[in-house]
This record gives C-alpha cells, structure tokens and sequence, in this order.
C-alpha cells in the first residue's frame, strides 16, 4: 500500500518557508554591513561593529520571516534572536574579565611565584629587576598557604555547623524554632561580608584582646559567611531524599537517627558534598573580612592561631593598591595580576573537583 | 514466629480528624488477611497502626488497643522500633535503597543497624530471603550491582526479601502489585502463597480478584462520605465475603455495583 502525497502548494498543512540556511546567510550580510557602516560613521570600533552587526541582523531576519513564513515564524525569530543577544551580552564580562587576567597574569605568573614568599623584597629589588640588573623576585607562596589554611579551618567549622542544621530543619524541626532558624538563616545569607569580618574581629577583640589578629580569625569570619550557604544546599538536597526511603528503613526496625545518618545523607551525599565545595570556592576569595581578621604579612606563616597570615586576596589587595616600590609600580601591579590568576585557577578546580565528588558520589544505576 | 492480632476499637487520628473508627478484628496466625474497599477508607491508615508506621506523620495518634499475640503494641512502654522489627511492611512503590547493592538492600535490616555478622551467616540470609521472595535465580550472578538496577515487580521482590530478612512475625504488605504488570503480579500472590506458610500476611488490595485469590480472611473498609471517618463494615472468610456476604454495601462492592 503506497501512501500518496499532494504536490506541496495543494497540502493545507504547508506553509511557504525560507530555506534552511537563511539565518546564517543573513547573520554573515549583517555582519558584513555592519562592517562597513561603521567603518564609513566615524572609523570602524568593535563595540559599534557588533551593536550594528545585531542590530541590522535582527530587524532584516525579522522581516524578511514576517513577509515569506508569517507572524508567528517571525516572532519566534526575533524572540531566538533576542534570548542569543542576551546570553552574548551575559558572556562578555566573564570573558574580558578571564581575557585580562590571563593576558595580565601569565607575565609573573611561575612556579618561583608559587614557590617563594615576600619575606625581603623591597622596592629596591623591583627597581633593579625593571633596569634589568636582577631577575623578578617575590612570590605569593605564603597567601597561598594562608588561603589554604584559612579556608580549610573556615571548612572544618563550617560543614559541620551547616549539615546538622540543615539535618535538624528537614528530619526533625517543626513549629517555630525551625521557622526561625531558616530566617535566620536566610538573613545570614545576606550579611555583607565586611561585616562578618567585624564580627571575627571584634568577637577576638574581646577574648584576646584588641588587636587580635591570625588565621584563625580569618576563618571564623568567613564560616560566618559559609554556614547558610552549606545549610541552604544541604537542605535542598536532604528535602530530595524521597520519604519511601525513610518508611523503607523505618519499617525494618530501624531507629530514626540511623536511618539519617545510613539512608539520608548517604542518598544525598553527592549534593552535599558538591554543594559545600561551591560554598568553599564562595568564600575563598573573600578579601574584605580577611583583611579586618588575619591581616598583612610578607613572610610564610603556618601557624593559623597566632600571628598575622597572608591570603590571596590580600595579597592582590595590597600588590595592587601598596606597590613596593612608588616610582615603579609595574612589578608588583604584575604581582597582583598573577596573584588572581592564581586566585581564579583554585576556584575553577574547586568547582572542577564538585563536579567529580557529584558524579563518584552519585546513586549508581546501571545492572 | 508468625504471631496473631487482635484489634480493640481502634480509633487513627490525624491531629483532631477521625480518619478510622471503632475497629476491632482477629488476624489469625500463618494466613493471609486481605483490606478492600474505596479509596480513602482508611485501609493504609489501619494497616499502618498494627507496625506504627502511621506515627511517622505529624499527628497522627491511635485510640484503643493492638495486641500481638496478647502484648499490647501501644503499651506505656513500647518502643515502636522494637514493634516494626516484628511487625515488617512491603510499601506501594517498591523502594530499594539507591546506595546499596542487591546483597547490602537484603541486608539492611542488619546493616542499618549495625548488628554484626559473619561473612557466612550474611551470605545464608541473602540467600535464604532471596530464595523466599523467589528472586534468587535472577539476580544470584550480579548480587554486587544496584538494586535500583532491576525491573518494578524484580525490585518489590527485593523489597520482599529485605522486609522477611529480618525474620518478622507478621508481613503487612501496603498495595504492594499496583505499581506492577500482571506478570510480576503473577510472581508476587504467588510468594504471598508461600510466605503465608511462616508468616501473619496482610495485604491492603484495590483489586478485588487478587484479595479473592491470595486471601483466607477479607475485611470490607468502607467510608460515608467525605470527612467523615473509615470504618470496617465486615470481615469474614474470603469465599463467603464474596459469594454471600451479610451486609448489602459489601455485596454491592465486591459485584461491581459501586467503586
């Protein structure tokens, strides 16, 4: 039995229809004519080539659809168009901001740079380097330290805080004490992080005296600023836990803090787990509540709980703003540029290794 | 170890709505028990009294009394972790543990509690249980992979296995083939057949054949309107209940007159 077709200008399903290419056709005109006018208006520049460029590829994609397909063809253009002009738009800062980092960073940027503090280095030396009669040196070894030690005891106080809270709120908090916990909660989320930085210092300030600065500081602030954050997460992804799970375990005899601590948060160990390592890379480049808690330093320090520590984004912060040297800055400014690219490298890994611990920690399917 | 219950003018509350009243039955020992009747009739309500499942929702509380073999469960004292250890449950949908493996989901009433065994006795209650629940064949090569990984009726066998692993007086089983095809239904009131042999088995049904075929005993739930709280209309042996029961709405539901 053979299936017979109407030629196409008698089927009341067709429609008239541009040909497939179309859109690329008239992205490349537009982009050429945008070229051009903007060459001929006053010289050519990127920014009015590409604001042209859209602009003439929208209004001629547009009407050309509406004269052959239709209005509601060219409406879903002019909308496509639209949601692509914006998602470019979004992507512009997130590249020039990664394009100057690189582009200003990889000049210092060295494994003597990870490897060396600013213990001794003096403007002098900058100088001299500038003239060429010594090579670059001062590294930022001891803010990498300082960050990492910071964050990791901002962790250690943090994870366990947020992931019982966020256990509290799902399996057991009712009424008003739960209420107000995620209020709180949900108000923490917005405290400035200058202010939990006041916070640290002057909670220090009053139990060691004024003045009172070191690491450990450093991360009590930043926890301050971490714990909604892994309560919010966590509690999305205890909320997820189906609750057939919990009756499952329940019916076997199970009792009720067994089944959280072996069914629960195992189910949903891959979202927490993801999630705090998000909350880390938050808070990692904090700078402001840093620089109130654990201060400056130029030497290595590994011990958190005395003493000043240095932290990435101090760092940045004080190459960028103190240069050694007044008369020539440009070695520290490079200093600071490396000194983020470093910055901006730990927090892609960070969201690198979230994404692994999400997928080994993921329920396996699969027979 | 299969033990029988006796139900004393039961009420299940949600917070202050009577959802079931006034009932009272005999489950007998080493038979099944079957609850039909409408939707919202309070049979999973009931059913989930005799393990105190139902205390899992905020609110819900129970008046009167649930003896098993003569031990009240809602006694001053009783704990009702110890209860559901006795009194194991089969749910709806069947809800293997995502994390585990085939072995670790037969397991877990042991597991969970940290009770510690011998590689040798774990391997004899895996088996035996999975044996039970007639899934040893198909799964008895990949016992390491997950149990999420078997088909519906293959993971509410498994869900069988577990609930009987830990050796529980009675099974109460909650819809356990309405998330299943008529060929895992098959496999399943089959396997009630044969737990019926060790177990107290009872079993909460939408469908009416399926109580006429596994059943010894049926109960008839039925419900005046909405609102207002479920009650037990009749319970008598399966054959009378649907060839000659005593009261006309039971009569009229199992026919197909109504519901």
């Amino acid at each position: 039995m053979s299936v017979a077709t109407k030629p196409p200008a008698q089927n009341s399903l067709a429609h008239n229809q541009l040909p497939r290419y179309t859109t690329q056709l008239v992205l490349v005109a537009s982009a050429a004519a945008g070229a051009g006018v903007s060459a001929l208006w006053g010289g050519f520049s990127i920014v009015s080539f590409a604001v042209l460029s859209v602009l003439i590829f929208v209004i001629v994609n547009t009407v050309l659809s509406a004269v052959v397909e239709g209005r509601r063809k060219a409406v879903d253009k002019l909308v496509t168009s639209l949601v692509y002009t914006a998602f470019g738009l979004a992507l512009v800062p997130l590249i020039s901001v990664i394009w100057s980092v690189l582009d200003n960073g990889t000049a210092r940027f060295s494994m003597d740079f990870l490897t060396t503090s600013m213990r001794n280095v003096t403007g002098l030396n900058d100088q001299e380097a500038l003239e060429g009669a010594a090579p670059f040196i001062g590294g930022a070894y001891h803010a990498i330290l300082g960050t990492f030690l910071i964050t990791a005891l901002a962790t250690l106080i943090s994870v366990p805080i947020g992931l019982l809270t966020s256990i509290y709120l799902v399996e057991y908090g009712r009424g008003r004490l739960a209420r107000s916990i995620t209020f709180f909660v949900d108000v923490m989320t917005g405290i400035p992080s200058i202010v939990a930085g006041l916070f640290a210092a002057a909670l220090f300030a009053v139990l060691f005296g004024v003045g009172t600065r070191n690491g450990f500081a450093g991360a009590v602030a930043l926890s301050v600023l971490m714990i909604p954050v892994v309560v919010r997460s966590s509690e999305e992804m205890l909320r997820i836990v189906p609750n057939e799970l919990r009756e499952a375990a329940y019916a076997l005899g199970v009792p009720k803090w067994r089944t959280i601590v072996k069914v629960v948060v195992p189910t949903a160990i891959s979202g927490i787990a993801s999630g705090v390592t998000l909350a880390i890379a938050r808070v990692v480049g904090e700078t402001a509540p840093l620089i109130v808690t654990a201060g400056f330093t130029s030497s290595i320090n590994t011990n958190p709980f005395s003493d000043w520590m240095m932290s990435l984004p101090a760092y940045v912060y004080s190459q960028a703003l103190r240069p050694l040297s007044g008369s020539s800055p440009q070695p520290s400014f490079d200093r600071a540029w490396a000194a983020a690219l470093t910055l901006i490298l730990i927090v892609m890994l960070l969201n690198l290794v979230a994404r692994l611990i999400a997928r080994l920690f993921a329920p396996k399917t699969g027979r | 170890m299969s033990k029988r219950i006796d139900v004393g003018d039961l009420n299940v509350y949600y917070g202050n709505f009577l959802a079931v009243e006034g009932v009272s039955m005999a489950i007998e020992p080493r038979s099944v028990t079957a609850f039909i009747g409408p939707s919202g009739c309070g049979k999973s309500t009931f059913i989930r009294t005799l393990n105190r499942m139902h205390e899992v929702i905020p609110g819900a509380r129970v008046q009167g009394k649930v003896l098993l073999d003569g031990e009240d469960l809602y006694g001053p004292s009783v704990d009702p972790v110890t209860v559901r250890r006795q009194v194991g449950m089969v749910f709806q949908r069947p809800n293997p543990f995502p994390t585990m493996s085939i072995r670790d989901n037969v397991l877990a009433g042991m597991k969970l509690n940290s009770n510690r065994m011998s590689k040798s006795a774990a391997n004899e209650v895996v088996e035996r249980s999975l044996q039970g629940a007639n899934l040893w064949n198909e799964v008895k090569d990949r016992l390491d992979k997950p149990g999420s990984g078997l088909s519906g009726g293959q993971q509410q066998r498994l869900c069988i296995a577990r609930a009987i692993a830990v050796q529980p007086d009675v099974l109460l089983m909650d819809e356990p083939c309405s998330a299943l095809d008529p060929i895992s239904t098959l496999a399943i009131e089959d396997l009630i057949g044969e737990l019926k042999q060790n177990y107290t088995i009872v079993i909460v049904t939408h469908n009416m054949q399926q109580a006429a075929r596994v059943s010894d005993r049926t109960a008839f739930f039925n419900i005046a309107g909405t609102g207002k709280p479920g009650k037990l209309i009749e319970m008598d042996d399966t054959t009378k209940m649907f060839t000659n029961p005593s009261v006309k709405a039971t009569e009229d539901y199992v026919s197909g007159r109504f519901g």
